[in-house]
């Protein structure tokens, strides 16, 4: 039985994003952004839309594949799925499963993609608006436990605590994005830049997480292409191989009575050795990392069990300086993350970490040859994905 | 009974029922005794929080609710300033507490900290017991299980 990995099988050869906004400010429907970012991610890589023959998205994705199909004429697709799971844990996972269809022979062609207006829709910021709740959440939501950021608030607090990590170091997390995003103009953030002043002043949102701390909500949609090697070498862009990807969740990590025997975790502890494990590589060999900021202790927390740090080095290891784009030690959230530049529920890391492969980052890294996402701290499932410039 | 202006939260948040598939029930109903139940495993003897159909440690289904000593210590704790439902929006900041049960199996029950001002800091391994804080406004009542800075062990 020959080897079963995606390593080096597939790349994303094509990108596309729509213009981001505050959230509520599109002046488009959600559905209508989505088919521009398709469009727009398989004009990128030079190849006809009608061509795309599968779907991948996450986070119950509401613009599906059947009426993007039909919207745009596509003949024939051979592949349609979603990674179940909220917030961005998919999102790495879905460009995973795309890359899982073409090794697989299921498609050729597929587009992960994520369109999101949740001003037209329901926000993820509010709480439960129902006279009554039952189940695991009826031993939280009664109590004000409701929100995202009151959930994972309660299991940053505890790592903290456990590591003795200090405010600073999640303020290092926020002034990286905010820093980056002021060198792109597509971010919602652009001209916008925090300090320390404006971070410590900023009001809490939930102990430990001050308004910086918490992942914006935006508008827009995003899009990348994923095919085979073979057809990636004869395509217009260079190509970013994907090295190796996992997903998945350890013991009752769903809990949502907060149970989970493990609590103060981001849910990466058996997913970031398999992704090491398959890329062949570790993380002192990682040259540029987007790490998804849905709170930036779970940015925290999440790159401590990549391995990118000890947990009781935390202080030292999170700076600013260590993670500013060129030179910094991992230059971290380069287009400027959830925080700064758009929360597409993640999906705008991955075309940062396809940037970064290129050399066309807003603050590009000198000599990239692995770039790596993480997907969605927190959440059940979580996902991650290394790429890089050679397939091997 | 309990007034208004004792109680952690405002009313109008969400009321907690137990599933349609029955799931809760006794537990709910136990805390308008001011008794606290935790679901516990007839064969293996685990501890489970929240209740299931199922014991996650042996895959028994004769599961059973007993009660336990309404005591234990912060696991974790968030102070909320940012209102999340309109309920909330007069009552901020408030203090969420996850209290751990050693006498069950280490469970956790996630509560409001009562009996004092919610700005005043806490430390996680503090020693807290239950306020059973009964709630009669929309007829059908029903019962919180909060949490007090306690000198019990």
């Amino acid at each position: 039985m020959s080897e079963r990995t995606i390593r080096g099988k597939t790349a994303i050869v094509g990108i596309g994003e729509t213009t981001y906004y505050k959230h509520g400010q599109t002046p488009d429907p959600e559905f209508k952004m989505g088919l521009e970012a398709v469009l727009l991610a398989a004009e990128d890589a030079g190849i006809d839309v009608r061509e795309i023959d599968g779907f991948a998205s996450y986070s119950n994705e509401r613009s599906t594949p059947e009426r993007i199909a039909t919207a745009l004429g596509i003949p024939h697709y051979g592949f349609s799925n979603m990674f179940w799971g909220g917030g961005g844990g998919g999102g790495s996972g879905a460009v995973a499963n795309a890359a899982a269809a073409v090794a697989a022979g299921y498609a050729e062609v597929v587009v992960a993609y994520r369109s999101l207006a949740q001003g037209q829709f329901s926000r993820f910021g509010q709480g439960a608006q129902t006279s009554h709740v039952t189940g695991e959440m009826a031993f939280s939501a009664p109590y004000g436990l409701m929100s995202p950021a009151q959930r994972f608030a309660m299991r940053v607090q505890r790592f903290m605590h456990d590591h003795g990590v200090k405010q600073e170091a999640l303020r290092a997390i926020s002034l990286t994005s905010y820093a980056h995003a002021q060198n792109n103009p597509r971010a919602v953030m652009h001209g916008r830049d925090l300090t320390n002043e404006i971070y410590d002043n900023s009001r809490w949102i939930v102990e430990p997480f001050h308004l910086f701390d918490c992942c914006m909500e935006n508008d827009g949609a995003a899009a990348v292409i994923v095919t085979s090697v073979e057809r990636a070498r004869t395509l217009k862009q260079k190509p970013a191989y994907i090295l190796a990807a996992a997903q998945g969740s350890f013991l009752r990590q769903g809990s949502w009575a907060h149970n989970a025997p493990d609590y103060a975790t981001s849910n990466f502890k058996t997913v970031a050795p398999k992704l090491f494990e398959m890329a062949g590589i570790g993380p002192k060999d990682v040259d540029v990392l987007q790490s998804y900021e849905n709170f930036t202790g779970c940015v925290l927390i999440s790159m401590v069990e990549h391995g990118f740090c000890e947990p009781d080095e935390c202080n030292d290891f999170f700076t600013i300086e260590n993670f500013r784009a060129p030179d910094g030690i991992l230059p971290l959230n380069t287009s400027g993350g959830n925080l700064a530049e758009c929360y597409m529920h993640g999906l705008e890391l991955i075309t940062e970490a396809v940037r970064q492969i290129r050399g066309t980052s807003p603050n590009q890294v000198s000599d990239v040859e692995i770039s790596m996402v993480t997907s969605g701290p927190m959440v059940q499932p979580v996902s991650s994905m290394i790429l890089a410039t050679e397939p091997v | 009974m309990t007034t208004e202006q004792q109680n952690a939260l405002p009313h109008g948040l969400p009321i907690p029922a137990p599933s349609v598939d029955g799931l809760g029930a006794e537990f709910w109903d136990a805390t308008r005794r001011h008794e606290l139940l935790v679901q516990r495993c007839n064969d293996c003897r685990n501890w489970q929080w929240g209740p299931e159909h199922i014991c996650h440690h042996c895959h028994s289904w004769d599961l059973a609710y007993e009660p336990v000593e309404p005591t234990g210590a912060i696991y974790s704790w968030e102070r909320v300033w940012h209102p999340v439902h309109p309920a909330l929006v007069n009552a901020l900041p408030y203090m969420v507490v996850l209290v751990e049960l050693p006498q069950a199996g280490n469970v956790r029950m996630v509560g409001n900290l009562v009996g004092q001002d919610p700005e005043i800091p806490i430390e996680i391994g503090q020693n807290v017991e239950a306020v059973f804080e009964d709630h009669d406004e929309d007829g059908k009542g029903y019962t919180l299980v909060q949490w007090m800075l306690s000198e019990k062990v």
